[in-house]
């Protein structure tokens, strides 16, 4: 129960109360802890993120290591949180099975992160939460610009909005999305912001001469 | 066909908003009507977007920290304390006891404020006029403790990145104490009004009702799912800044409809006063600010912290690519997730009751649209 902690708690922290908890999960935070913090790279072009992660060591990891096989790329544990790096073809079941089978039946949240420099361009972000065992778990998947991946929505109702905004924000469309419009941004901005190459002054000028009337929002 | 007018249509596309009291900002909901019965919503938002998550990119650790407070703008402590503890996990390490009860202290007043706010406003949309009056007037008092502590009343940036800048000022406990003996009878009073007042009632009992398989499905948490009779608060479940030394319940109901999100919300307050009276007897002695360098420069490594606040899980997933800027920063609004739920809780329901249950939701736009 303790990998997963907010700072604030000590590692004694109280068991979940009220509920009964799932099989139990040995705690990998400290390994993590000692991890030597890396210098800064020098170079402005920065390789993907190497955490000093270390192997997530539980049952679960190993169940769904056994079933998907190839389709699970990484299992780690980084200041005592776990996550799982899937291939992408594999994300939704690996949420089925761990919503149906491991109890991680709700859905925190949904996002993704732009490494430009990389094949892969996008990490795709889910985050689990179980009531019953009280222990958050990261899905992770490396996308290629263009690629589809397969909406969340028929697993978790949740992620509806929550597709719709990385969407909005990155451009990624997910395959067999119910609503997939653009949620936060007007429907005809052209761009995703969130993207690294989206400066931060950029705007669609047009858009804003077109509806706000005014020449420039800067 | 030539002869029909638009009596024949049974069906009335409504727009309600984005300029509209009841939707507390600027939100906008398309409603499908059928007489008075809601026959579906589509909601319209980011009219407040301000890109929060593009700004964190381009500021330092620490620049970003004000930021926050603009998104859940009635509470902004939360905020401030959801991100400091998001960097400080990333750059493990921990505030020091005495700042962590002043954490603890001013969270739970803001919670108060936050749902003073929210009482208020909510009675003034079903028609109870007086509530809010009585409401701002002990808000008031705590934001003048929080005026006197930092200099602001709403957008505080309270907190630092590994615990605090500013001490207490003099007589900072006996205020505390003041308050919540002050608070208490208030909270009764408040009830006195509303409880089982018989418009309230009627207005409010099985009224956009969300079951607990529901909010666990629409991933909505804070009163609504603890209304729903689910008895989750990430103060008990994953307890952050201390709240495992404070003794407080966790107040829940049954129903998951308007009238119990309200009781929760009642209680909740009560239980703010438990923690905060506790919190104020015992603050150690010491420094308020931990081991952090005056250049905030987390290891190449991503974290997603959350907390308990007023509306929900607060959550901020961070990726730092070595720098002293954040490489991602992601916010997990609850208003935002929450109002998911909206359409699914007052489909079927009575145009009248899209207004309460707006208000039941207890949604902050700054925090929905970022």
């Amino acid at each position: 129960m303790a990998d997963e902690q907010t700072p604030g708690a000590p590692d004694a922290a109280p068991p979940p109360k009220g509920e009964a908890a799932g099989p139990p999960v040995k705690p990998a935070a400290d390994a993590a802890k000692a991890a030597p913090p890396k210098p800064a790279a020098a170079a402005p072009p920065k390789p993907p993120a190497i955490m000093a992660a270390t192997p997530w060591d539980s049952d679960l990891a190993r169940e769904l290591k056994e079933r998907f096989g190839e389709g699970i790329s990484e299992t780690s544990t980084y200041l005592g949180q776990n996550f799982i790096v899937a291939r992408p073809d594999s994300v939704i079941p690996i949420l089925e099975y761990l919503k149906l089978e491991a109890d991680f039946d709700y859905m925190v949240d949904v996002t993704a992160v732009d490494w430009p420099k990389r094949a892969e361009r996008f990490d795709v972000v889910y985050v689990l939460y179980s009531f019953s065992r009280n222990e958050r778990v990261r899905v992770k998947t490396y996308i290629a610009e263009g690629f589809q991946p397969e909406t969340a929505v028929g697993v978790h109702l949740t992620a509806n909005w929550l597709e719709r905004e990385v969407f909005d924000m990155f451009g990624i469309e997910f395959a067999g999305h119910p609503d997939l419009r653009r949620i936060l941004m007007p429907e005809e901005w052209q761009g995703h912001p969130l993207r690294k190459d989206y400066g931060i002054l950029q705007q669609d000028q047009r858009w804003v001469r077109e509806n706000l009337e005014i020449e420039s929002g800067q | 066909m030539p002869d029909s007018t638009f009596l024949d249509s049974t069906e009335l596309v409504l727009n309600m908003g984005p300029q509209h009291p009841s939707t507390h900002g600027v939100l906008r909901v398309i409603l499908k009507l059928d007489g008075e019965k809601v026959l579906g919503t589509d909601c319209i938002i980011g009219y407040l977007h301000r890109g929060v998550e593009k700004i964190a990119e381009n500021r330092t650790y620490a620049q970003f920290n004000p930021y926050v407070d603009r998104m859940d703008y009635v509470a902004a402590v939360s905020n401030g304390l959801g991100y400091c503890l998001a960097v400080e996990k990333l750059l493990n390490v921990e505030a020091p006891p005495r700042a962590q009860a002043i954490r603890v202290i001013l969270t739970e007043l803001n919670r108060i404020a936050s749902h003073l706010l929210w009482l208020g406003t909510h009675a003034l949309d079903i028609g109870a006029i007086t509530p809010v009056f009585y409401c701002l007037r002990e808000r008031e008092e705590a934001l003048k403790i929080f005026e006197k502590y930092c200099g602001a009343r709403l957008t505080t940036h309270a907190f630092r990145i590994g615990g605090l800048l500013y001490e207490t000022y003099d007589g900072f406990e006996q205020e505390i104490r003041d308050f919540c003996k002050m608070f208490i009878p208030k909270v009764d009073e408040y009830e006195e009004l509303l409880t089982n007042n018989r418009i309230w009632v009627g207005r409010l009992k099985d009224v956009g009702i969300l079951s607990a398989d529901e909010c666990k499905e629409f991933g909505v948490t804070g009163p609504v799912l603890r209304a729903a009779g689910v008895k989750w608060d990430l103060r008990k479940a994953q307890p952050y800044s201390g709240y495992e030394k404070y003794d407080f319940d966790i107040p829940t109901r049954q129903n998951g409809d308007t009238y119990d999100r309200y009781m929760v919300r009642m209680e909740e307050m009560r239980q703010s006063v438990r923690i905060m009276e506790q919190a104020v007897e015992g603050i150690p002695e010491g420094p308020i600010m931990g081991k952090v360098g005056k250049v905030i420069k987390p290891a190449i490594g991503e974290a997603y912290v959350s907390i308990e606040a007023p509306k929900g899980e607060l959550g901020y997933y961070i990726v730092s690519d070595g720098s002293t800027q954040p490489y991602r920063c992601r916010v997990r609004p609850p208003s935002f997730v929450n109002l998911q739920a909206l359409d699914r809780m007052i489909r079927g329901g009575l145009i009248a009751d899209v207004v309460a249950v707006i208000g039941t939701l207890d949604i902050v736009l700054g925090e929905v649209d970022r």
